[in-house]
């Protein structure tokens, strides 16, 4: 496609792929818009608008965001480390071991690629009542711990790796856990990149099971602090809801921009099979 | 020999199983377990304080049929997966292939294309809930000044509620999907499309003829993720209609949310969500044998 000077084809494709992405990336431009000038600016476009922080200001007095911000912070860290210990065991069990029962237990574990927790909200909350986890961080993070995906994902890296290293740290009397740390983990180390950052934008951006399972300030997570801080009814100025939107993605957002290359090749890594 | 062999292989069982348990503790703690006890209450009534379930038979699917608002539900379900996933999927095969062309500003595209991927669909609906208010939100504002049409309420009025929803959906969805495409993209041996180039095919046939069939499995993961998703993502109704007008963007899934938790009708949401995991099996078989002979290439 390169290498001739001028093809019509070309300009349209190059053309029409500029004017998605401009749409595309609209909404994100207009909250960015609305949020660092004042309210009377949110449907005006002049370039003389005078920039101001008041409605990050506003927005973070309004309700206690730094407490929503920990709580996802803790959640998050929760989940991965959970799913990082509890699928590394089961896909090396799967990628190593013989044992009867194993592919039922395979096919099991594929099943939750298609049935959800996160559409099994009714029983996974009584659940949580007969627990008495309701209403805390845990109860957000358990249903999540064991993915389905994660195992998944974890076995088809641990059979790509040959078994002649792990027959020689076996030589050299390394346990079975011992050769999971020493030679399996260390060499899944990409995956486990890509896996974590799925995982944590997955979580964080998580809205529904949250929204049930919580209700008080000391459990909820942003997202479910936004819903309830930006909810029609509560009168707040559009450009302060749009300040507070920014700031709650922001952290991902920042991430995603300075890491873009690395978030884009884990998702396709965790993508393929 | 052969006890030695035996030994390893009995201990490579207790190995396996110990590995295994605690990730299968959980697994069936909250996704086996509750699938099978939905099976089971949906034949019972709901608890409510001291009076415990009691037995209803076939009651709670009754009722399901004579629910108008669930098949409403199911309905727009039904026009929300048509709507989502083949343009969320084909506008994903347009960006990887632009993105994956040496574009001008391919960076910027990939960015502008993925960067609803990584934000909250919360966050998304609260953005787009001003794009769509009546007078003077960014969709009207423009329509009135370049086509004088009068104010529409987008999100109010039940004829455009559910695809306004539909439209946020591909925003948010189709950069995801051009991820995988991409992958699939950058699997295609290069010779193989500059050899079609030299006999003189063109960029279509191309496309129709080689890059398209060797992207068959991606589509077939894909367009499963996609069926899954348009059962799952609920979020944004939450924040641009909460279902409404009466009911007209409401999917199941949401219904299921109103039912067990705002009107605490437990019994009754055990019973829509069977039909919700009938559906996701239903589709999960039916597309594993439609794509089944299409998709070996590899």
């Amino acid at each position: 496609m390169t290498g001739r000077p001028f093809s019509l084809d070309q300009t349209l494709n190059t053309l029409a792929a500029w004017l998605l992405a401009l749409m595309w990336i609209l909404p994100l431009v207009y909250a960015v818009w609305t949020a660092i000038h004042p309210g009377a600016y949110e449907a005006r476009f002049v370039l003389t608008a005078p920039l101001t922080a008041d409605n990050f200001i506003a927005a973070w007095n309004a309700a206690p965001f730094a407490r929503y911000f920990l709580n996802t912070f803790l959640l998050v860290t929760l989940i991965l480390a959970g799913q990082f210990l509890l699928c590394t065991l089961a896909a090396y069990a799967f990628a190593r071991f013989t044992f009867p029962g194993r592919s039922i237990l395979f096919t099991l574990v594929l099943l939750q690629l298609l049935v959800m927790p996160d559409i099994l909200i009714v029983e996974n909350y009584k659940t949580m009542r007969l627990l008495d986890l309701v209403d805390t961080i845990p109860a957000i993070a358990l249903p999540y711990i064991a993915s389905g995906f994660g195992i998944f994902l974890l076995r088809q890296t641990f059979l790509t790796i040959p078994r002649e290293l792990d027959e020689a740290a076996r030589i050299e009397g390394a346990s079975v856990l011992g050769i999971l740390w020493r030679v399996y983990i260390p060499l899944a180390k990409p995956t486990y990149l890509a896996y974590g950052l799925v995982s944590v934008s997955h979580h964080w951006n998580n809205f529904l099971w949250p929204l049930i399972v919580t209700n008080s300030e000391e459990t909820r997570p942003v997202t479910v602090g936004l819903s309830i801080f930006s909810a029609i009814d509560s009168g707040i100025e559009w450009s302060v809801i749009n300040a507070a939107t920014l700031m709650t993605t922001a952290p991902l957002l920042i991430a995603f921009l300075l890491f873009q290359r690395q978030f884009v090749q884990s998702f396709m890594r965790a993508g393929i099979k | 020999m052969t006890s030695h062999r035996s030994v390893r292989f009995r201990r490579d069982w207790i190995h396996g199983w110990l590995l295994l348990l605690p990730a299968m503790v959980f697994l069936f703690a909250f996704t086996h377990i509750p699938a099978i006890t939905t099976i089971i209450n949906s034949f019972y009534s709901t608890p409510r304080g001291r009076r415990e379930a009691k037995f209803l038979g076939l009651t709670n699917y009754e009722r399901l049929l004579d629910d108008a608002v669930f098949w409403k539900v199911l309905g727009n379900n039904l026009w929300f997966a048509l709507g989502t996933i083949p343009m969320s999927v084909a506008l994903a095969i347009v960006m990887a292939l632009w993105v994956n062309d040496k574009m001008a500003g391919r960076g910027f595209l990939r960015m502008a294309f993925f960067t609803p991927t990584v934000l909250p669909l919360i966050a998304v609906a609260n953005i787009w809930l001003f794009f769509y208010t009546p007078g003077f939100g960014l969709i009207d504002q423009l329509t009135s000044s370049l086509f004088g049409w009068s104010s529409v309420n987008w999100l109010g009025d039940p004829a455009t509620a559910l695809n306004a929803v539909i439209v946020v959906t591909v925003w948010k969805e189709a950069g995801f999907f051009m991820i995988f495409y991409l992958a699939a993209l950058q699997a295609i041996p290069v010779t193989l499309t500059e050899a079609a180039r030299i006999e003189g095919a063109s960029r279509w046939t191309i496309f129709w003829r080689i890059t398209f069939p060797l992207m068959m499995p991606t589509t077939l993961f894909v367009s499963i993720n996609a069926v899954i998703n348009s059962f799952r993502l609920v979020d944004h109704i939450f924040i641009l209609t909460d279902g409404g007008p009466d009911n007209a963007s409401s999917l199941l899934l949401f219904y299921i949310y109103e039912t067990a938790f705002r009107f605490w009708e437990t019994g009754y949401g055990a019973t829509l969500t069977v039909v919700l995991l009938l559906l996701l099996s239903l589709m999960a078989i039916g597309q594993f044998f439609l794509f089944d002979r299409r998709v070996h290439y590899k």
